[in-house]
């Protein structure tokens, strides 16, 4: 991933999708939309935590510092970020909702 | 983690089941050759509304996302649009399975009408000639209908499931473009040698030569085409077919039979796969996270003779449901192997004088309509 689109996600207030439902497992967890009928396997534990906080805070930078992610982790949990947005498990959160 | 990792937690089990088959009723109107469940007549211990809500309620708890629900003919039951409203507002999605029969205009509506439903209808050839030799005359034009009500009243995008055959691999092609003018998703799955299945596969099964096109064209049209992950055998070809790639039995398949039986998975109803009833104490969460069949198959299982073999990580053995019915070693090449070792064990074994193939259990044929290979 290039260092602008990195810092564009990092920038970016998202929220999972209200369709979306997240079921801990041993592994991280399991997260279906009921929408688009999409399973998508989280594979670290913390990324449930990180899913959990996304509409607490105002970028998904906030959300890692917030969830104590090593910063050395963020570029691979960007990566997870933009798939999940392209299978709108997660979405842009649009500020007059809030 | 990687995706070889994310496999092997898999394998160990999860906490619910992904893919939860349910059949509803062993009753069906009709006795397609294949039937992975020998359906046909009702069973007289069927769960009642109840007790089936009950495991809805269960399922619910478990957070289980969404159930397969098949039969027999699910919608024989006439409490059918009952439970699946039920269980759409537990927060549980529902796709059904059925072969048209009974949606008319009216029932269409109704079905387009909900939300968080998927239907699937079974077609197994292009014309009714390919179609009704599988699964019985008339059905296709059955099958037709019930695609031809779900477009008029906007149902959406509908799957069409087809069970890939020797006789209807030529037509993949003829499906798609069917699927293509209802606005439809094509669904192709393997057949399996169970249930009356057992008897037609010899028939029915694809040639080695046919493996090859099933993989070619399912590469060729990715995740456009579903399949349930059900044809990962191939993947010892080359480049993995889209899915997960494992043998989900126990681990994160199961299915619960029309009165309440728990088996590992929709095509190994046998006693040796049986692993508890959602009637006995505890409920199906018991049977799920104890049952001594299920903490077993979540144990690594031995590769057996395919430990030699270079395509091991690729096809994992195949499908344990293959193996068993046609009596061969849970830890070797499935009968369809690409590598042809499935054929030489399943030569190997007619040699032997008396073959001993297991039985399916539970048959529920009608006895006056036992169907016929034509
Ligand atoms: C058992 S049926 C139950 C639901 C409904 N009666 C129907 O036919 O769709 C579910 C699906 O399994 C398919 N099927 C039946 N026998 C099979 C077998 N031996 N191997 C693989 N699929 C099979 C059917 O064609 C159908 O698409
Ligand atoms: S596969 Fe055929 S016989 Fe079996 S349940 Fe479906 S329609 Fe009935
Ligand atoms: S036994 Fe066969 S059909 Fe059943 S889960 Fe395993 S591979 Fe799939």
């Amino acid at each position: 991933m290039s260092t602008d689109l990195l810092n564009d996600l990092l920038g970016r207030s998202l929220e999972l999708h209200p369709q979306a439902a997240v079921r801990p497992e041993p592994f991280g967890a399991l997260v279906y939309h009921y929408g688009n009928r999409r399973l998508v396997f989280l594979q670290h534990t913390d990324m449930v935590a990180v899913a959990r906080a996304l509409s607490q805070h105002a970028t998904l930078a906030d959300t890692l510092e917030a969830c104590g992610v090593d910063q050395r982790r963020w570029p691979s949990f960007a990566k997870a970020f933009e798939s999940l947005l392209n299978s709108d498990i997660v979405r842009e959160r649009t500020t007059d909702e809030r | 983690m990687s995706a070889e990792s994310l496999v092997n937690q898999l394998k160990s089990g999860l906490d619910a089941p992904i893919c939860l088959t349910w059949e509803l009723t062993y009753a069906c109107n009709l006795q397609c050759v294949h039937c992975l469940s020998s359906s046909g007549q009702r069973d007289p211990h069927e769960l009642s509304t109840a007790e089936a809500k009950r495991v809805i309620d269960e399922l619910r708890d478990l957070q289980v996302f969404y159930i397969n629900i098949g039969g027999g003919e699910p919608m024989v039951r006439r409490d059918f649009f009952e439970l699946v409203e039920y269980s759409v507002a537990q927060g549980i999605g529902v796709k059904f399975s059925t072969n048209g029969a009974f949606i008319d205009a009216e029932k269409a509506r109704r079905l387009a009408g909900m939300d968080y439903l998927d239907i699937q209808i079974s077609l197994d050839g292009v014309d009714a000639a390919t179609n009704d030799a599988v699964r019985g005359a008339g059905s296709y034009d059955m099958a037709r209908r019930a695609m031809d009500n779900l477009a008029a009243a906007d149902f959406g995008p509908f799957k069409i499931s087809v069970v890939v055959t020797r006789q209807n691999v030529p037509q993949l092609n003829q499906f798609k473009a069917l699927a293509d003018s209802y606005g439809a998703q094509l669904r192709v799955t393997r057949l399996r040698p169970s249930g009356r299945g057992v008897d037609s596969w010899d028939h029915l099964h694809p040639t080695n030569a046919q493996q090859r096109e099933i993989y070619q064209w399912l590469m060729a049209h990715g995740e456009g085409v579903l399949t349930g992950d059900s044809f990962f055998h191939l993947n010892a070809l080359g480049d993995p077919l889209p899915g997960l790639n494992m043998c989900g039995a126990g681990r994160v398949v199961c299915l619960i039979d029309p009165v309440g039986d728990v088996y590992a998975c929709p095509f190994v109803i046998h006693d040796e796969f049986r692993a508890g009833n959602v009637r006995d104490p505890g409920g199906f969460s018991a049977v799920w996270k104890q049952s001594e069949l299920f903490t077993s198959l979540r144990e690594p299982q031995s590769a057996g003779a395919c430990a030699s073999c270079g395509a091991f990580d690729a096809c994992q053995g195949g499908c344990m449901a293959a193996k068993f019915f046609t009596g061969l070693p849970l830890d070797g090449p499935d009968p369809e192997c690409v590598g042809g070792d499935g054929e030489v064990a399943l030569a190997e074994l007619a040699a032997v004088p008396v073959l001993l193939k297991p039985r399916p259990a539970a048959d529920h044929t009608k006895p006056d309509r036992r169907p016929v290979l034509t």
